[in-house]
């Protein structure tokens, strides 16, 4: 019995590991679909989701001054939620606005030139925030304030869930059930469809690309965030570098679930959260890093396409 | 024997059919034409018959060779080139060097006599220089040998691009849309130049074109092609007076190119 | 022909007689000197081997400081084990003979295990296009230096010494033209316009008779070869080398340096490599003069927010780096629409 436990609770923790992973490759797999591009700087926007989190929060704790409670409490509950809420749509929102500068001022003016042009420039654009801001920030390592308070949670037994896991977990949730809606139900959604299946159309039909790929952009750098800040929940540790390996573990999520698939990225995250939490659980953990590369290599030799991709062809 | 032999090939993508139970012969030196409506699947037989796609089913014949499922690469050194439909000239590299990119396919030496640069490899530099200037010539070309490709007029590009397929020593060239973008007069140029080639180079020519002067000034043998499906097969004033081959191209913009 | 061979025999020559002669006091006196130097010299060689994957075949490899790291420590590892036994064959470690042939067979046991990850790695990698085999050579690349991080005897994170810097001006510089003598000869042969038919566009290279992926793993391999040896290199100048130091940055350091002087051009890119290696201590010495405010110092500094500026203006500006232009140009003078 000890075993199975043992087991979920593994499950469970890789949940949230997941979650992170999903958000952060949603982003990625949306600007595939509509620009064909690897934007190699979206984990950077994660990072700096994180730090505008940081900065805001000390002025968010003014209104609701959620850093003194060390309990949730039916009075308090609520603020604390609204204030942890706060936090992260600021941050959400400054990132679009950087999300989509990012696109105009960098990608924007590469549209029509090789790919491999706008790939070069998303590197340089991931370097620059990463040292912008570790000029501006320094080096070390900052510390969240604790959003929510960390405890355990009730009446599951054994297993031991966090307030804070589940906060990152229903978060998650909510947010990709948002995004599915304004996918399949709003008007730029279906634009953002359309894009990706065919852009000589699109144009065709008038729909104005440039306002499409900008609201994808809106989209994906704000998932990024509410990432950055969330990731924050469980290890309050900040670092200016903090977005290159998340990012590119959501990278090969992505790439697991099918590029360009909007399910696709979130299963891909969950599959490498979980991985990466039972590797390190009873295998190595010396090799949480090295499962997400080896899936990537694994899946590139043998369905590039992913688990819920489409093939495509090139006309002769 | 015949050259080229396709037996009932069908290809299809998904659920989309775009070649169906196509059936063609080429003999030795014979110039056979393919022509039928836009989206009629020409160019998917091209691609199948070069090895960029497999058929999905039946068998395509060169020789006593079955074709299938060899790479592009391999049917060319079978002895099968082509040109394409959009001119893919190589771009970075000047008139010259395109056509002597083509050589490689018949390189007697490899990557490390490049490097040490004995006799051996002067020697069939030498050759391939003296060969690759010879075609030039042939073509009206020599005077641009070292202009960027792109530079060429149009009509010149196309003709590089022929020669180009030339240099690999096909049996068989295929040629897409030759006559794309042409004015008449080119296009009068261009029908003698394929004649030309076919006697001179002791090759057989498939030709795909939507211009049917052309078609059928020169080709023996004509196919016809509409929505995947062969209509009618013959010589040329027998394709013209077919009904159902006026019926495909009922309601078609007249030949004539812009 | 003939004349290109004689002149890398005179350069080789010159490069013996300088490092016969010269070497003691450079690397005495002009200490500083001597390690820019020694570092130009690696890094050409890493910017020319680069270039003949991503620039001349086109393939976009984000992985080179990897092979790099192959032949760093495998050469270190050679060189610890089994130096002892060399020296004392040839005259003990004071010899220089005995040094020199040291350092060329580590180099050499470097550059093909170098050569080896590069077929491992390129096999697999070149299926894919653009975006796709960046990312798996960088996965790659990440997978090599996690590999030894990992590796007890390699050091793992503590990082792994050399028994001896045998490094001169010599092989650096010696291989450097080594290096650029065989790719240039290898690419303007007509074997080597391959690499550029792939480049410029695979599908009319296959229907050329051109194996694509033969070219590809070639390039892949003589560019791994080639990383190895200024890997060994590296390692047998700063006598030290931990996996940190062959990381994506590194690669990425090498890709700036190709793209700057110009995909293709062999010559820009030798120039970039020169470039970069000197601007930064330009910047160094810059920032403390009394030219610069203080508050802006940081940022001359740091050379990556300069490297990714040059990055995201260059490929805005003129992406085809500052040399790349070069060859277009001179054909442009007699284009054909004159006839």
């Amino acid at each position: 019995m000890e075993q199975v436990t043992l087991f979920v609770q593994q499950l469970l923790n890789g949940l949230s590991l997941g979650s992170i992973y999903a958000l952060i490759a949603l982003g990625y797999t949306m600007v595939y679909g509509v620009l064909r591009f690897i934007n190699f700087a979206h984990g950077d926007i994660y990072m700096l989701g994180a730090f505008f989190g940081f900065f805001a929060a000390p002025y968010v704790a003014k209104l609701f001054p959620f850093a003194q409670y060390d309990s949730f409490t039916p009075q308090n509950f609520l603020g604390i939620i609204s204030g942890a809420g706060l936090v992260m749509l600021i941050s959400m929102t400054i990132c679009a606005v950087i999300g989509v500068l990012i696109e105009k001022i960098a990608y924007r003016p590469l549209r029509n030139r090789p790919r491999l042009n706008v790939l070069i420039t998303a590197i340089g654009v991931s370097l620059f925030l990463q040292n912008i801001t570790q000029y501006f920030c320094g080096a070390q390592p900052r510390a969240f304030p604790q959003l929510i308070p960390v405890q355990a949670i009730e009446g599951l037994g054994d297993l031991t869930v966090l307030t804070t896991q589940a906060a990152i977990i229903l978060s998650t949730i909510v947010l990709l059930i948002l995004l599915r809606f304004i996918v399949m139900k709003t008007k730029l959604g279906m634009a953002m469809r359309a894009l990706s299946l065919n852009p000589e159309a699109c144009s065709l039909m008038g729909v104005n690309i440039d306002t499409v790929i900008s609201f994808t952009f809106v989209l994906g750098s704000a998932l990024a965030a509410a990432a950055g800040v969330l990731v924050s929940l469980d290890s309050p540790s900040i670092t200016p570098l903090m977005g290159n390996l998340p990012g590119i573990k959501a990278f090969v999520a992505a790439v697991l679930g099918g590029i360009g698939n909007i399910s696709g990225a979130a299963l891909g995250g969950l599959i490498i959260g979980e991985l990466e939490t039972l590797v390190v659980g009873y295998l190595r953990p010396e090799l949480r890093d090295a499962i997400a590369f080896a899936v990537l290599i694994v899946i590139l030799l043998f369905k590039p396409t992913g688990l819920l991709g489409r093939v495509e062809r090139e006309k002769v | 024997m015949s050259l080229l032999r396709l037996d009932s090939c069908t290809i299809r993508f998904g659920g989309l059919t775009a070649v169906s139970k196509f059936s063609m012969e080429i003999a030795q030196r014979e110039l056979v034409g393919l022509i039928g409506p836009n989206g009629a699947g020409k160019t998917t037989v091209f691609n199948f018959v070069t090895g960029v796609y497999q058929p999905t089913e039946g068998d395509v014949w060169f020789g006593d060779e079955r074709l299938n499922g060899l790479k592009p690469y391999a049917i060319t050194a079978r002895g099968i080139a082509r040109t394409f439909q959009n001119i893919r000239l190589f771009s970075s590299l000047t008139v010259f060097d395109n056509v002597r990119a083509a050589f490689n396919l018949h390189l007697k030496h490899g990557p490390t006599h490049a490097v040490t640069r004995g006799p051996k490899f002067r020697n069939e530099e030498r050759e391939i220089e003296d060969k690759a200037r010879d075609l030039l010539n042939i073509f009206n070309l020599d005077r641009y040998r070292d202009v960027m490709c792109k530079g060429l007029p149009y009509g010149d590009q196309r003709r590089l691009e022929i020669v180009r397929a030339l240099a690999t020593q096909p049996r068989l060239l295929l040629l897409d849309e030759p006559a794309a973008g042409m004015t008449p007069t080119e296009k009068g140029g261009l029908m003698q130049l394929i004649e030309f080639i076919q006697e001179q180079f002791n090759i057989s020519v498939l030709l795909v074109e939507h211009d049917m002067r052309v078609v059928m000034g020169i080709c023996r043998r004509i196919y016809v092609l509409d929505y995947g499906l062969k209509i009618a097969e013959g010589p040329p004033d027998v394709i013209r007076r077919d009904p159902k081959v006026i019926e495909a191209y009922l309601g078609e913009e007249p030949t004539e190119t812009k | 022909m003939r004349r290109s061979r004689l002149l890398l025999f005179g350069y080789l020559l010159v490069c013996l007689l300088i490092s016969l002669f010269a070497e003691d006091y450079i690397s005495t006196r002009l200490a500083y000197y001597y390690d820019i130097l020694i570092t130009i010299g690696i890094n050409v060689i890493l910017a020319v081997s680069l270039n003949l994957v991503n620039g001349y075949t086109g393939q976009f490899s984000l992985g080179h400081a990897g092979f790099m790291a192959v032949g760093a420590y495998a050469s270190a590892s050679w060189s610890n084990h089994l130096d002892p036994i060399f020296l004392t064959a040839l005259g003990g470690p004071a010899n220089p003979l005995a040094t020199n042939v040291a350092l060329l067979i580590s180099m050499m046991f470097g550059a093909a295990l170098a050569a080896i990850a590069g077929l491992a790695v390129g096999i697999p990698s070149l299926r894919l296009r653009g975006d796709y085999l960046a990312i798996m050579t960088l996965g790659f690349g990440e997978i090599i230096r996690t590999a030894i991080l990992n590796t007890d005897f390699l050091g793992a994170a503590r990082g792994l010494s050399v028994s001896g810097i045998y490094t001169n001006l010599f092989w650096t510089f010696g291989v450097a033209g080594v290096a650029t003598y065989v790719v240039l000869a290898l690419v303007n042969s007509t074997y080597g316009r391959g690499f550029l038919t792939v480049r410029d566009d695979e599908v009319a290279a296959e229907a050329m008779g051109i194996n694509p992926t033969r070219y590809k793993v070639q390039a892949f391999v003589v560019g791994a070869f080639f990383a190895g040896i200024a890997g060994a290199l590296y390692g047998h100048f700063k006598a030290f080398i931990t996996p940190e130091g062959f990381n994506f940055f590194r690669s990425v350091d090498i890709v700036v340096m190709v793209i700057l002087g110009g995909m293709g051009s062999t010559a820009g890119v030798i120039m970039a490599a020169i470039l970069l290696t000197i601007l930064p201590e330009l910047l160094r010495a810059l920032a403390h003069t009394q030219v610069v405010p203080p508050a802006y110092q940081g940022l001359l500094e740091n050379r990556l927010i300069l490297y990714s500026l040059i990055l995201i203006i260059l490929m805005l500006t003129r992406p085809q780096g500052l040399f790349g232009g070069l060859t277009a140009m001179r054909s442009k003078t007699s284009r054909a629409k004159e006839q």
